[in-house]
């Protein structure tokens, strides 16, 4: 008897071995650098941070990595009892992960801010918001830039 | 030089949100630039934006080299009486610039 594989049965076997592979290799979807997780915790402490109330605005393209329009807006009454204490913004791919530490309150009226930020490179922007009962929220965007900031030399 | 910016409405209903318009002439320079023969280019930012109405703090940004040049900051306020608006930039290197306007608040 042959003892050679069939054709049949090799395709059967490198299908399976792909499979396996492809499952070890499965990486998680957004692997958050430690210094934004880091970054992050110096502001939060423990709590946890929940998804939603924020919204973060950006180009979902970026052709200049020095100045990208962001806009961020929380979802709160803005009173005395509840609003905003303050909104963080966080990179994962520039040299230091903190971008903006914004204070305000219900003098505020609403709780938007707009500025302009560099971007080291593609990647995910956060932004949390403490709110005055003591949770965060969050909101996170990809964003893709063509030229990144703090490339360039002088 | 360094000329900061402000745009406040000269006058708003009592009790509106308006809009605080900022802006400053600074380089921001990050501190991870290099020259082309390799020497790093010191830190050269502005780390605080404070925003006072009549004397009272309503908002303030910390600043870090994320920001582009020329920081440019947008917020709301509550129109709450007739008076000035001021917004101090300080920063490294012992940076410090004023603006203020004023509002007449009806």
């Amino acid at each position: 008897m042959d003892a050679r594989p069939d054709r049949r049965q090799f395709l059967r076997v490198a299908a399976g071995a792909a499979a396996g592979s492809v499952l070890l290799t499965v990486v998680p979807a957004r692997a958050v650098p430690a210094a934004t997780l880091e970054a992050i915790r110096q502001v939060t402490g423990s709590a946890p941070v929940q998804p939603g109330k924020v919204s973060l605005t950006l180009p979902p393209l970026s052709e200049n990595g020095n100045s990208v329009p962001l806009e961020i807006r929380v979802d709160s009454p803005m009173t005395e009892a509840a609003h905003v204490k303050s909104i963080h913004v966080f990179t994962e791919k520039n040299p230091q992960p903190n971008v903006v530490d914004v204070h305000l309150g219900p003098r505020a009226g609403r709780a938007v801010v707009a500025t302009r930020i560099r971007l080291a490179d593609s990647q995910t922007v956060t932004a949390i918001a403490a709110l005055s009962d003591g949770t965060f929220w969050s909101a996170s965007v990809g964003v893709v830039v063509t030229i990144a900031a703090c490339a360039e030399e002088l | 030089m360094a000329k900061g910016m402000l745009n406040v409405p000269a006058r708003a209903a009592r009790g509106a949100v308006i809009e605080i318009k900022s802006m400053i002439l600074h380089p921001m320079e990050t501190g991870y630039r290099r020259t082309q023969l390799g020497a790093a280019i010191p830190r050269d930012i502005i780390r605080r934006v404070v925003c006072t109405y009549n004397g009272t703090e309503v908002f303030r940004a910390d600043l870090h080299p994320a920001i582009a040049a020329n920081p440019y900051l947008v917020f709301p306020t509550v129109a709450t009486e007739s008076g000035t608006i001021a917004i101090t930039w300080t920063g490294d290197n012992g940076f410090s610039v004023t603006e203020s306007a004023a509002i007449a608040v009806e």
